[in-house]
């Protein structure tokens, strides 16, 4: 046993610091599972006091770690470090306090994303951000990669939420930031410390602001001949001064394996679908609802639907929430991309996607939040054969390329991690990174958390195929 | 040697920024105790990068210069039917964004959808190497890098120099209806502010006023609805409905800070609602006035001139007046010199305490 792994278990019984392949070899990946790493031991801490341990004992003997929630990042933010520890979080999954009052929550960073709305519910309230990976993703990570959801251009992703966080740092020191207000003084910290995909330290207790839940929904299905018509609706909904909490859209391929898979029903002879949904006060609904109606009308739609009823809504979004997962089972592996356009440019951007796709001789399908420009595209390819997942991962390149020449982002929500870190020079420039990464040494001067995720270079881990998240493949969640 | 420095570009403000030694930003000094620093410093004044670069309405986003009027930036986007969500204050007073940002000063408003953090997406800013640096996105979803730009709400330009800003937007309503509730204390405040917040009425603003007999809802929305909803209010609060002119009087008299006086000092206070009944007790055993907005979240602060924001006991910041600038942690974690020290190494702004 080497020092450092005595000190370990110092901290933790030997049924929680696991050694053994067998079980290193479940935490090889995350929800980018093209690649893999085995680390030197898996720790389950169920206290912050052992987190706090253990991260003192990492930074003592400079050895990496890497936090882990559901495993679900799909840009590899979770995957292990090849000589690190991996710290799995979610045995501190206890919500701390709950005030419906305040309408605030303090949850452990292990607590699972709809665990906290559930706990909200009985208040009238929920917690927002909603990340289609909800069922099964934490807070902790939702804090690590700033999550978002469909619901992000009217309420925002998970750092608008987090009013405030307790943290080890990866110094070890133990730090505080925001409050239980909902404004702060001084720098804001806890807006610092969100998103920072793991690279800081490890969220301990997390402070989240509920809301009420909307009293009343109106939720539209509209089918397009062409993809143009579907965002040309989108502009004219945008413009027309209504704030819908989501506008989606998903293209022929996405709607075909929808169909497929939850035998979703849509308007047949469809390029393109639009769900919008307006929420809020039953009054208000009803006069915005008239307009909605109006424009959809005039969109020139094949079909509009509006659900009647909640039944035909959850229909509408489980077609909605399970489009992706459905279509990674058109193909053996998919690669599953996350840019951001310009709204404006999302017609164009989806053209050049498919004359993109036709030069790779691939196939890709579109499932988007249109009213943030959030594309995901789903670049499907056979790892078998030769070449395709070079082409496959090349395309994907290629749209980020796109995105950023855009004006627009290479991640909207899932971070930067290891899929996406040999882009981050085409967003910003070197003193830019630079300035990125003095921020990152001052939270983690020795680099032992989390390295090798977000910055460019660094010895890259094994990479295999895409596919299927094993808890995809078991049909337990889905993607956007 | 004057002791004030205009960039009128921002290559000028990055030579300004490698020029000198010692440097604060300042905008158009609305909240004096925010630039009141040792003479040897030079301020850098923002007035002259002043403008708006982009606007987008069909992105919900805009982008301008840290001198920019808040002003001007409200007028361009109401012109396309638009607003800015966190209902910046001192509009009149010719407060700047940049200014807004520093100060991280949200209005009424900000019950709604959240306060100025919840808006900001993107900076262009000097660091302390004077590097001309961008960072956050002018897109409105965007998670890549570290939310510099979250961060430097409420910095009061101890991290750099602002350069401009990209900026979410919302459509605006079609309408607004303000109630207005009276209350006999605090207390009561209290109970109005937690019924709203839990309501299923999305109130824009909920404040108790600084006279202390009052509590305002505005709402927003489509106008029949409003209406609607007001009666639903009144049956658990009893009320009027203001005027239009009334209404606009008394935000604009609440924006604009005109219930404070000047030689009162002024202190922006982070409160949680259940500590709005002491706090009142507090300001007025102090003989000040307060502004509780935001459902209780947050109070501006008017006290008597040699009283500070230390005697209220609470995470504070000083706009206007003597005393401490903010209120420290009595020991502030390593984490703070260590960021400070990355954006600028060679303490070119004032320091943090
Ligand atoms: C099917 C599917 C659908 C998805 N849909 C969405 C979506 O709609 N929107 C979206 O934004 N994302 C989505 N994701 C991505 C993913 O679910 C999110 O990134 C999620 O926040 C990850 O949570 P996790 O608990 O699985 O974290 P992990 O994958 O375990 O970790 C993610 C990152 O957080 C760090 N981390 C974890 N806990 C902590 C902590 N306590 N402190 C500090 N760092 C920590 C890790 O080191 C890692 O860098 C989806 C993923 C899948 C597989």
């Amino acid at each position: 046993m080497t020092p450092f792994l005595k000190r370990l278990s110092a901290i933790l019984p030997t049924d929680r610091l696991l050694c053994e392949p067998q079980h290193l070899s479940a935490y090889e990946s995350d929800g980018l599972t093209a690649y893999h790493a085995r680390p030197i031991a898996i720790v389950m801490p169920e206290t912050a006091d052992e987190v706090i341990a253990i991260v003192r004992a990492c930074h003592a003997e400079k050895v990496p770690f890497v936090a882990r929630g559901s495993g679900t990042s799909l840009s590899g933010g979770s995957l292990p470090v090849a000589d690190g520890v991996v710290i799995a979080l979610n045995r501190l999954n206890r919500i701390l306090s709950l005030d419906p009052a305040q309408r605030i929550a303090v949850v452990e960073p292990g607590v699972i994303n709809v665990a906290v709305t559930a706990a909200a519910a009985p208040h009238g309230l929920h917690y927002a951000p909603d990340p289609s990976s909800q069922i099964i993703c934490t807070i902790g990570g939702n804090v690590a990669f700033n999550s978002g959801g469909a619901h992000c251009l009217k309420y925002g992703m998970t750092s608008n939420h987090v009013l405030g966080l307790k943290a080890v740092l990866a110094t070890g020191e133990v730090v505080e930031f925001g409050s239980t207000s909902r404004e702060q003084i001084g720098p804001d910290w806890t807006g610092l410390f969100t998103g920072n995909e793991g690279l800081f330290g490890i969220a301990l207790e997390i402070t989240v602001q509920l809301l009420p839940k909307a009293e009343c929904f109106h939720t539209v299905l509209a089918g397009y001949k062409t993809l143009e018509q579907a965002g040309d609706a989108v502009s004219a909904i945008v413009a027309s001064g209504l704030l819908p909490g989501a506008i989606e859209i998903m293209d022929a391929l996405a709607l075909e394996a929808a169909t497929a898979a939850v035998h979703a029903d849509y308007p047949p002879g469809c390029e393109a679908v639009l769900i919008v949904e307006l929420e809020g006060p039953r009054e208000v609904v009803a006069a915005d609802r008239v307009r909605l109606d109006q424009i959809i009308a005039a969109s020139s739609p094949v079909e509009a639907r509006p659900a009647r009823n909640a039944t035909e809504r959850v229909a509408i979004w489980k077609g909605r929430k399970s489009a992706f997962s459905a279509v990674g089972r058109l193909s053996p592996d998919f690669i599953v991309q996350d840019g951001v356009v310009p709204r404006r440019r999302l017609g164009e951007a989806l053209r050049r996607i498919g004359e993109m796709t036709r030069e790779a001789g691939l196939r890709c399908a579109n499932v988007f939040h249109a009213g943030d420009g959030n594309l995901h595209p789903l670049i499907l390819y056979n790892g078998k054969n030769a070449g395709e997942l070079e082409r496959a991962e090349a395309l994907a390149g290629r749209i980020l390329k796109m995105c950023v020449e855009m004006g627009g982002s290479i991640t909207g929500e899932h971070g930067v991690g290891v899929e996406k870190r040999d882009y981050l020079p085409d967003m910003f420039n070197p003193d830019e990174i630079d300035c990125l990464q003095r921020i990152r040494a001052a939270f983690d001067p020795l680099m032992i958390a989390n390295p090798g995720k977000m910055f460019p270079g660094g010895n890259a881990p094994a990479l295999t195929s895409h596919g299927l998240h094993p808890l995809e493949k078991a049909g337990l969640i889905s993607r956007e | 040697m004057s002791n004030h420095i205009t960039p009128t570009t921002v290559s000028e403000l990055v030579s300004a920024v490698r020029d000198h030694p010692r440097l604060l930003a300042v905008g158009a000094q609305t909240k004096p105790r925010l630039s009141a620093i040792d003479d040897d410093v030079m301020r850098l004044s923002t007035l002259k990068l002043s403008g708006i670069t982009e606007y987008e309405p069909d992105e919900y986003t805009f982008t301008a210069l840290a001198g920019t009027p808040v002003r001007e930036i409200a007028e361009a986007v109401a012109a396309k039917g638009q607003y800015l969500p966190f209902d910046p204050l001192l509009l009149e007073a010719g407060s700047t964004i940049g200014g807004a940002v520093a100060s991280g000063l949200s209005g009424p408003g900000r019950f709604r959808f959240g306060g100025l953090r919840d808006f900001i997406l993107g900076v262009r800013f000097v660091d302390g190497s004077a590097r001309e640096l961008r960072l956050g996105g002018k897109v409105v979803k965007n998670a890549a890098g570290f939310d510099l730009p979250k961060f430097f709400v409420g910095s009061l330009g101890r991290f750099g120099v602002f350069a401009e800003f990209t900026f979410k937007v919302f459509p605006s309503a079609a309408a607004t209806l303000t109630l207005r509730l009276p209350v006999s204390d605090p207390t009561k405040a209290l109970e109005i502010f937690d019924t709203v917040g839990l309501s299923r009425w999305e109130a824009e603003a909920v404040d108790f006023l600084p006279t202390g007999d009052a509590v305002l809802v505005r709402l927003a929305g489509p106008d029949e609805p409003l209406q609607i909803l007001a009666q639903e209010i009144f049956r658990h609060f009893p009320g009027e409905i203001l005027s239009a002119t009334a209404a606009d009087t008394i935000w604009s008299d609440l924006r604009e800070l005109r219930w404070t006086t000047a030689e009162n000092s002024l202190h922006k206070v982070a409160i949680s609602p259940n500590q709005v009944p002491a706090l009142c007790i507090r300001v007025s055993s102090l003989s000040g006035d307060a502004h509780i907005y935001s459902g209780g979240n947050v109070a501006l602060v008017s006290l008597p001139a040699g009283t500070d924001a230390t005697s209220l006991g609470l995470p504070a910041l000083t706009l206007r007046g003597t005393g401490p600038l903010w209120t420290l942690p009595p020991t502030p974690p390593a984490i703070h010199q260590a960021v400070k020290l990355a954006l600028d190494p060679a303490d070119r702004f004032p320091s943090l305490a």
